[in-house]
Parts: C-alpha cells; sequence; structure tokens
C-alpha cells in the first residue's frame, strides 16, 4: 500500500549552510533508496523557533513530500531520531484534500518564482490581518 | 422631580440587535484542507496566549474545529506557533 506522507524537520544551525545540506541529501537518498518517489522538497532555510528547542532559538526548516510504503516510515522515523542534527520532526499522512491543497501550493510557489521561499524565514511575522474575523477578535 | 430617566435620547440609535450570524468559514468558502505550516493563517485560531479559540467564538463548524486543533497542534510541534505565548496579537 503505497500513501503519499509529508515530512518536516528541523536542523541545528550550529551547521554551516553546506552540512545543512549535506543532512537534507541524507535523509532524501535514503528514501529515493528505499524505493520511495520524492514528490516535492523545500528548504526553508533558516527560521526563528516560536519557543526554544534544546537551547536553540533557530533552525533549519527542511521539508519532504514522497510516496512510499508504511514501512519505510519506522525506518525514516529512527534515522531522525538517531541523526544529533535533527532537533524536531513531524510526518504526516496526506489525505486527498491535503495533497489536492500542496499541489495547488506548488503550482503558486512556481507561478511566482521571483518571489522564492525565502522571504518566509527572513520575513518578520506580518501583522495578522483582522478585517474578516471580528467575532474573533471580541474577547 | 419628574422622571429622570425615560427623556433620555440618544443622537445614533444604540446598537441592541446587531447580533450577526455566525458561520463556519471553512464551509462558507470552502477550505478542505488545514495547513499546519500556515502558521499566520493558524493565527486567526488562537488567542493572545496561543491557546485555540472556542468554537462558540469563532463560528467554526464541528468538523473543522477537530482539523483546525489537529493544525494548531502539529505547528507547536514544528516549533511554528508557540505552546504558551503572552502577547501574541
Amino acid at each position: 500500500m503505497i500513501n503519499q506522507y509529508e515530512a518536516v524537520f528541523i536542523m541545528t544551525p550550529v551547521l554551516s549552510e553546506e552540512q545543512m545540506k549535506e543532512t537534507a541529501k541524507k535523509f532524501k537518498d535514503l528514501l529515493i533508496e528505499n524505493g520511495s518517489e520524492i514528490v516535492n522538497e523545500e528548504y526553508w532555510g533558516l527560521r526563528k523557533l516560536a519557543y526554544p528547542i534544546q537551547k536553540k532559538s533557530t533552525g533549519f526548516y527542511c521539508l519532504f513530500e514522497f510516496k512510499a510504503e508504511g514501512e519505510l516510515i519506522n525506518t525514516l522515523e529512527i534515522n531522525f531520531r538517531r541523526d544529533e542534527r535533527v532537533i524536531r520532526f513531524l510526518t504526516v499522512k496526506m489525505d486527498k484534500h491535503a495533497i489536492a491543497y500542496s499541489e495547488k501550493r506548488r503550482s503558486n510557489r512556481t507561478n511566482r518564482q521571483a518571489a522564492p521561499i525565502v522571504d518566509i524565514s527572513t520575513g518578520e511575522k506580518a501583522e495578522v490581518s483582522t478585517m474578516d474575523d471580528a467575532e474573533i477578535d471580541e474577547n | 422631580m419628574a422622571q429622570p430617566n425615560s427623556d433620555i435620547k440618544y443622537l445614533t440609535p444604540i446598537a441592541v440587535d446587531t447580533k450577526r450570524k455566525k458561520y463556519c468559514r471553512f464551509k462558507k468558502s470552502g477550505i478542505k484542507f488545514i495547513d499546519y505550516k500556515d502558521e499566520d493563517f493558524l493565527m486567526k485560531f488562537v488567542n493572545e496566549q496561543g491557546k485555540l479559540l472556542p468554537r462558540r467564538i469563532t463560528g467554526t463548524s464541528n468538523k473543522y474545529q477537530k482539523k483546525v486543533a489537529q493544525a494548531v497542534k502539529r505547528a507547536r510541534h514544528l516549533a511554528l506557533l508557540p505552546y504558551v505565548g503572552d502577547m501574541l496579537k
């Protein structure tokens, strides 16, 4: 049974750009070697964490979307745990809505290639728009 | 001493009955999937301390409230949203 999964993981900020790429490549190779098909990969760059993890306040975010056997998730997560460069990870099985959403998101991203993913990582968190949620803000 | 209170006149009518019907924004706009990676969007469903807002305030339907809760919890795990915060908004 082949499912589509999405794995996001955070690497320590002590790594250099090279080492970060290398770590991400290690997991990508692991996936490919075990016969999964990478659908999408994203590198969000160095981002601020909402709370410190292992006394680090920033981290390199990386996302893989892949199609694989469910068995592979076990090995992948074991490898995440063993690798001390990875400080946090999350693997999620994608249902049909999630797949549709991520396809849409990807096509949006390729359309505006001029504004790459980097602006998420560097830009401060934008003000949350409060135009259409007056009800929410009343408390 | 004539009745003091009965003759109060307001320049603008007081808003007594401005209760707008709440609606589920996901049902209305046809959103099927709530992305846990979009923390700016999820900020609409937490209060200043980072706690989930109840359905009676946001108007979200039960079906989507569960998905919102799941997404917020995933975002917290990935340090996109704080577990506890102060003055988030």
